[in-house]
């Protein structure tokens, strides 16, 4: 299993996802500094959360432009698996490897909170060990996590089936009430068509341990390394 | 040339008794590069002239103490080679002309202070005042406040996981901003301040130097008028970004074994940073200002030597390892420049475009720094009239919605989830409950951290107000299963002139010590903030305690919230039902007037001492300390976090304000299962403390004697609702 972890000037979730990826696959990732300007092969690439270019000009933009990403680039289009969450979902939509965009939350500040996830698309590589409609409690932190596409696109996205995961309430319920930053239709994370890309606002590194309370991202990291297997 | 006169001399805080002693030491007339080289290091700010003589009472030590005050931060032992290093520090006056970047370079500032000298951050916490909620820039300064304390934070990936928040009308047109930060280091990975080797180099790494926060010391050390807007380019703006940089790049660097000494420029730039360098290692320093990275042209060696520019720091290390520490600043972007010698004249002497700007002998700045033994008299109120309790006809359930619903007891959620609480993962026990539980990565370690200060008790009483203070923090830290270790304190106080005033503060820092003393519990660091008044009305005295404790094993610890039905209630401590002071007393009855709870430190240290105890050997999970708004506002919150109701069951006469109101102090509110129950009351029973059964955990609601009954569901969402309604207001 060969896991590299894209580390960009003003990453900051870079290590947490690294100890969840160590913690159920027993391997430690490499960390590839955003000034590498070859990639080595890769199952999968993680792009962190965090503040990548310190969010300057617009969420993910900068990091998007990177010499690195050409390299994410070339690999995801050769089968290498792309995840990125959080500041990473920003950069995949900014180098056009998912489409859509990132905007300001709704409510117009930072949210930091559990939020229920209904999990819409148990096939994928990154989520098949969950169940379809499967209920999970996953926190958000993001300012600009409102997940917006034009009607085409949200379209063609929902009715090819990738659409990851959707905010919701303990009961599924998906509405105005249990969308916490403004994105239409809820959604929380999204699969490109050939599905080996996969981008989400809420961290599922963060739910990966059990003294925390949270613990329904172990299913995400498994259905990963058990893919990759 | 500029002269140097008279109003030039007023307008840099030196009055003529200092002048004059800068005449006889330098024996000529300063450079206007000197004058304000003096005005900085001796102001309030950095001097600690009205304050020196109170501080130095407190006690510094005990047996985990391994760096008290003096430092840039305080350090203690947490076994197994790792050390937590922390401290505390106020941004009051930029935060009140420019709310968003004054708090966020508050906690930019404080950050720099821990990994200058080798630990990497973990937690975050504040302690942020207002004025009244009417006041028409309160809802303006509370949204600039927390979203520049979570602009920053957020940004550099470090969790906020705790803090206090308070309105009152003392706090008008003075608002205080207390940034707390506490950071993981290897004991022997401490770097400190101390610059050594004559010939080393003097390297400035980080941004680069602009015109913004000339004087921002001195500036924070004098009273607000109404002109205080003006002074917004006084204020520095933050760039957390840089300042993420800034932190990998140090610690990266302090793996390398090529740091002598470090520290990062904070207020008075690199005024002080170079004078305090350089005079704890007794050595002098030159500094040619030509090779200060400069953001803007033509700035002058006054502007230079004071300006604030955020995210800088000093090192000293030896020439022929510039290359590699550089090397490490080109990989992270950031500038690096070797812009002075330490020497063995021990002067600081500037030269600027090849002109000699100053030179002063170091230990006049430092120990020549006035130090004030200012007149004092601590004024107390008097007792509280307990007649003004006059019997109420209103249930208690209402009285409780309107407690909790009001501005300084309704949840403090809005707040911290625009914080981000949870990033590095360690976070055990997030913002909300008596103290938040960060663990130390990768041990099964735990730090417990809270922030504490109740200004209207210190205000009423001094002395008794700076004993609960401590003992407050004590205790939170207790009821999460932690033992206490030490404390770092912000003390904001208002114009030390003032005999009141310094009454005020020689009062607090008497109880204090007393505190202190009997709960082992040092002073390793903090700040003192004065002239916070505007207008000559002076803030209430506000010693925010920032107290960290440590949970040896993460397998036992406690936490507020009710966790099962059918759970025994006990009201653990003496609960005498005094309501002076109290939240009842201010909201309800709209009385202001009266001595404040006591404070037994003996009996609390017993109390504690068992809670913990009990929490250790794994007998007690759940536990809240009763503060603010007393006993019946204590267990809402257990409730409501829980979602367990409680059938209370008292006396008759227990079920008055009184009782379920009062603010007495060392007591704890604990849940029990049956199986548990026998020997935790053999326990209490054994080491003589005094409890009580208040009744039993059970379904949805809060119910009192079977009269009275609530739905924990609505009881959540008036205590949650408050800020939503306020701000849409």
């Amino acid at each position: 299993m060969r896991v590299s972890v894209i580390v960009f000037p003003g990453s900051n979730c870079d290590r947490d996802v690294a100890v969840s990826l160590k913690k159920f696959s027993n391997k430690s990732p490499l960390m590839i500094w955003h000034k590498e300007t070859s990639l080595p092969d890769s199952d999968l690439i993680v792009l962190p959360g965090g503040f990548s270019y310190g969010d300057y000009l617009r969420c993910g933009s900068m990091a998007a432009n990177s010499p690195i990403m050409k390299e994410v680039k070339k690999s995801a289009e050769k089968g290498s698996s792309i995840l990125g969450i959080c500041n990473g979902f920003q950069i995949l939509t900014e180098s056009g490897l998912l489409p859509g965009t990132l905007i300001r939350n709704q409510g117009l500040s930072f949210i930091c909170k559990n939020t229920s996830l209904r999990v819409e698309n148990d096939k994928s590589f990154f989520t098949h060990n969950y169940n379809k409609n499967e209920i999970v409690n996953i926190p958000i932190a993001h300012n600009e996590g409102n997940y917006f596409a034009d009607e085409n696109v949200i379209k063609d996205i929902e009715d090819k089936n990738l659409v990851a995961f959707r905010y919701c309430n303990k009961n599924g319920d998906i509405n105005e009430e249990t969308n916490p930053n403004g994105s239409l239709k809820n959604i929380a994370g999204i699969i490109n068509e050939k599905g080996n890309v996969l981008g989400m606002m809420p961290h599922p590194e963060r739910a990966t341990d059990d003294i925390t309370g949270l613990n329904d991202g172990e299913k995400f990291f498994t259905s990963i390394i058990e893919s990759i297997k | 040339m500029i002269k140097i006169d008279k109003e030039l001399i007023e307008e840099h805080g030196i009055n003529d008794q200092e002048y004059e002693f800068i005449l006889s030491s330098l024996k000529r007339e300063p450079t206007i590069t000197e004058l304000g080289i003096f005005s900085a290091m001796w102001s309030e700010h950095c001097s600690y002239k009205s304050s020196k003589t109170w501080l130095k009472k407190l006690p510094t030590k005990n047996n985990k103490v391994i760096q008290g005050p003096g430092e840039n931060a305080g350090v203690i032992d947490l076994g197994d080679g790792d050390a937590a290093v922390f401290k505390m520090e106020s941004h009051n006056h930029p935060s009140f002309i420019e709310p968003y970047q004054g708090a966020a370079t508050g906690v930019g500032g404080i950050m720099r202070d821990v990994f200058t000298m080798g630990a990497r951050p973990v937690a975050l916490l504040n302690s942020i005042r207002f004025g009244d909620t009417d006041h028409p820039k309160t809802k303006h300064l509370l949204t600039g406040v927390v979203s520049g304390i979570g602009g920053y934070g957020n940004c550099m990936g470090v969790p906020t996981v705790g803090g206090e928040v308070e309105f009152n009308s003392c706090y008008n047109d003075n608002i205080l901003v207390n940034a707390m930060c506490v950071g993981i280091a290897k004991i022997d990975k401490i770097f400190y301040s101390k610059a050594s080797g004559i010939g080393n180099s003097v390297v400035y790494v980080g941004s680069k130097t602009g015109r913004d926060g000339i004087h921002g010391a001195t500036m924070a050390s004098a009273e607000f008028d109404d002109d205080s807007d003006e002074k917004r380019p006084t204020v520095q703006v933050g760039d957390p970004f840089a300042e993420k940089l800034l932190l990998e790049a140090c610690l990266e660097l302090m793996t390398m074994d090529i740091i002598i000494a470090i520290q990062d420029m904070g207020a008075a730039g690199l005024t002080s940073s170079a004078v305090e360098m350089a005079s704890k290692g007794g050595v002098g320093i030159n500094l040619n200002l030509d090779m200060v990275p400069c953001r803007e042209k033509k700035m002058s060696a006054y502007e230079i030597m004071l300006s604030e520019s955020q995210e800088r720091m000093l090192m000293i290390i030896e020439p022929d390892k510039e290359q590699e520490a550089k090397a490490v600043f080109d990989k992270w972007g950031l500038d690096f420049a070797t812009i002075g010698i330490l020497t063995d004249t021990n002067h600081l002497v500037i030269n600027h475009n090849d002109e000699l700007k100053a030179e002063i002998r170091l230990d006049i700045l430092e120990s020549g720094a006035p130090s004030y033994d200012r007149p004092y008299k601590i004024i107390k109120e008097s007792a509280f009239d307990e007649s003004l309790v006059k019997e109420t006809a209103e249930s208690p359930i209402n009285i409780l919605k309107r407690l909790i619903n009001s501005p300084n007891l309704c949840s403090r959620k809005w707040v911290w989830e625009q914080y981000d609480h949870m990033v590095m993962n360690d976070t055990i026990l997030r913002p909300g409950g008596d103290a938040a539980i960060v663990r130390v990565h990768g041990t099964n370690k735990g730090l417990a951290i809270s922030t504490d200060s109740t200004p209207r008790y210190c205000s009423a009483d001094p002395v008794e107000g700076g004993k609960q203070a401590v003992a407050e923090s004590w205790r939170n830290i207790t009821s999460v299963g932690a033992l206490p270790i030490a404390i770092t304190d912000c003390m904001n106080f208002g114009n030390p002139e003032k005999e009141e005033i310094m009454g005020q503060f020689a009062g607090v820092v008497t109880g204090m010590i007393e505190a202190c003393e009997i709960l082992d519990y040092p002073v390793v660091s903090g700040n003192v903030s004065l002239y916070n008044e505007t207008n000559g009305k002076g803030i209430n005295p506000t010693p925010a305690i920032g107290g960290i404790g440590l949970i040896e094993n993460l397998n036992h610890f406690s936490t507020p919230h009710l966790k099962r039905d059918n759970d025994t209630v006990l009201l653990v401590g003496k609960t005498d039902g005094y309501l002076g002071q109290s939240i009842y007393a201010k909201e309800i009855l709209n009385i202001i007037s009266g001595l404040p709870p006591k404070v037994n430190l003996k009996n609390e240290k017993k109390i504690g001492d068992t809670i913990r105890d009990l929490i250790n050997i794994n007998k007690l999970d759940t536990v809240h300390d009763i503060s603010d708004g007393g006993f019946l506002v204590a267990l809402t919150e257990m409730s409501i976090s829980g979602g367990i109701g409680v059938k209370i069951h008292l006396d008759e006469k227990d079920v008055s304000p009184k009782f379920l109101f009062g603010e007495d102090q060392g007591r704890y509110i604990i849940s029990v299962p049956d199986e548990l129950i026998s020997d935790i009351l053999r326990i209490l029973e054994l080491k003589n403390i005094f409890f009580q059964k208040i009744g039993k955990t059970s379904g949805t609601k809060i119910i009192i004697n079977d009269s009275e009954e609530i739905e924990i569901k609505s009881l959540k969402k008036i205590h949650e609702d408050w800020f939503n309604e306020y701000l849409k207001g």
